[in-house]
């Protein structure tokens, strides 16, 4: 592996900043449950494909920026996605091996411990209860797996970053 | 580990107290121009539409507001007689009241933030005089109150939100009660009325103005639904609110008067402002 410098951040950077577009994007009234949580999908794609360069501290920042751009506590999208990008870095060498699908399967798992986080801290905060339809998105998250995966390889080959 | 413990310690922070304004201030500047590129198609397609509108439309237009003018100013008329009216009985009381309140009219950013809170975020901040906890109307009824102002933007949590509840009258009788939001868009909850209350299907629900943060008087709801349940200790009285409040892109500001806005609001544009009577 040849040592790059910064080649190609800012195209990581533009990836996170459209995950934030599409974040808070309007949608209509029935599609409002079901947005996936974009920031982390693609948090998790740049952890799994560049774990020397995205890891822990860039999963904070950006959830310290969802924090702002979403109103909730200042630090509770910081924890939760730390929390994720630290337990792929620990499995993405045997991750990166399966199948789109298995993979799949393990980005919903994560998204649903990341929900989990979230709801504990709004219980704690004193926030109402949430419906079932608050564990809808990491469903949704896993669907569109395959799309995004493929989508952000397609990007990362293209502009050969490493 | 060592994030996971900065940002517990964070999260306590923001929650207990204001400390950490500063941090949200700057960082809402950086993610304010997301929230303006999110915004931006709703915009033009705004613009698009006055822009490109035919003048025969415009001046139908035109002619339909110049009608509905005249109809708002006759009642103006009446409605200025009435205040004097009102104000010459009250001074005969000795109570104190004040009829007409300062606006500023705000813009809606088009942006989804949590589906499970309702909070929208408007463009004018404290370089307007904006302050936390000022209320928000739109021009049907009270939306919410200022609840975070930045730099870039305000956020606003609407009166339908879960963790929202405002102190309301029924206009009919005087009968005060409290409103808390359901978290359904066009529901209002009112838990605290017991079974014998008189109150009824179409009740008009106006603030009552205690608490401090909403000036009385403006409309809040209607009621929609009354199950007096004799097992149950309250009834169950459910309202829909008056206010546009999924629709509404022009929205106002209130100075109800009692907390004085840091600075003077006047270098905000002259145009935006108007003095109504008590409701829009």
């Amino acid at each position: 592996m040849k040592p790059t410098g910064h080649h190609g951040g800012w195209v990581i950077i533009l990836t996170f900043i459209i995950s934030f577009i599409l974040t808070i994007m309007p949608m209509p009234q029935i599609a409002i449950h079901l947005r996936p949580e974009w920031s982390a999908l693609v948090l998790l794609y740049w952890c799994m494909a560049l774990p020397q360069r995205i890891g822990v501290g860039t999963g904070w920042i950006v959830g310290l920026l969802l924090d702002v751009l979403k109103g909730s506590l200042l630090g509770q999208h910081a924890l939760a996605l730390a929390v994720i990008a630290y337990l792929i870095l620990n499995l993405h060498q045997r991750v990166r091996l399966f199948p789109l699908w298995q993979q799949a399967v393990v980005v919903m798992m994560l998204l649903n411990l990341s929900q989990l986080l979230l709801l504990w801290f709004d219980g704690i905060t004193g926030q109402p209860a949430k419906g079932l339809q608050y564990w809808l998105p990491p469903l949704v998250a896993m669907l569109l797996w395959p799309g995004v995966f493929l989508l952000l390889r397609g990007i990362r080959r293209y502009y050969k970053i490493r | 580990m060592l994030l996971v413990l900065t940002s517990i310690l964070l999260m306590t922070l923001d929650h207990r107290q204001q400390h950490l304004q500063n941090l949200r201030n700057g960082l809402s500047i950086l993610v304010s121009p997301i929230q303006y590129m999110v915004d931006l198609p709703g915009n033009i397609g705004q613009w698009l539409s006055e822009n490109l509108s035919s003048r025969q439309a415009l001046l139908e237009d035109n002619a339909k507001l110049r009608s509905q003018n005249l109809l708002m100013q006759a009642r103006s008329l009446k409605n200025a007689d009435l205040e004097n009216e009102n104000r010459r009985l009250r001074e005969l009381l000795g109570s104190s009241f004040k009829v007409s309140d300062r606006v500023l009219i705000a813009e809606l950013y088009s942006v989804d933030l949590d589906p499970y809170k309702h909070l929208v975020r408007i463009n004018k901040t404290a370089q307007h005089g904006v302050y936390v906890d000022q209320p928000l109307l739109d021009a049907y009824g009270v939306m919410g109150q200022v609840i975070e102002v930045t730099p870039a933007y305000s956020t606003v949590r609407l009166i339908t939100d879960p963790n929202h509840s405002l102190p309301v009258q029924v206009s009919r009788n005087g009968l005060r009660t409290i409103a808390t939001g359901t978290g359904k868009i066009d529901e209002l909850q009112l838990p605290f009325l017991p079974n014998n209350a008189d109150i009824k299907v179409g009740d008009l629900l106006v603030t009552s103005g205690l608490g401090g943060t909403y000036p009385p008087g403006y409309p809040v709801a209607t009621v929609s639904q009354v199950i007096r349940d004799a097992e149950r200790h309250f009834a169950q009285v459910t309202a829909v609110p008056l206010a546009h409040l999924n629709r509404s892109r022009e929205v106002l500001l209130v100075w109800s008067g009692n907390p004085v806005p840091q600075e003077a609001p006047d270098k905000s544009d002259k145009k935006d402002e108007t003095k109504p009577g008590t409701s829009p």
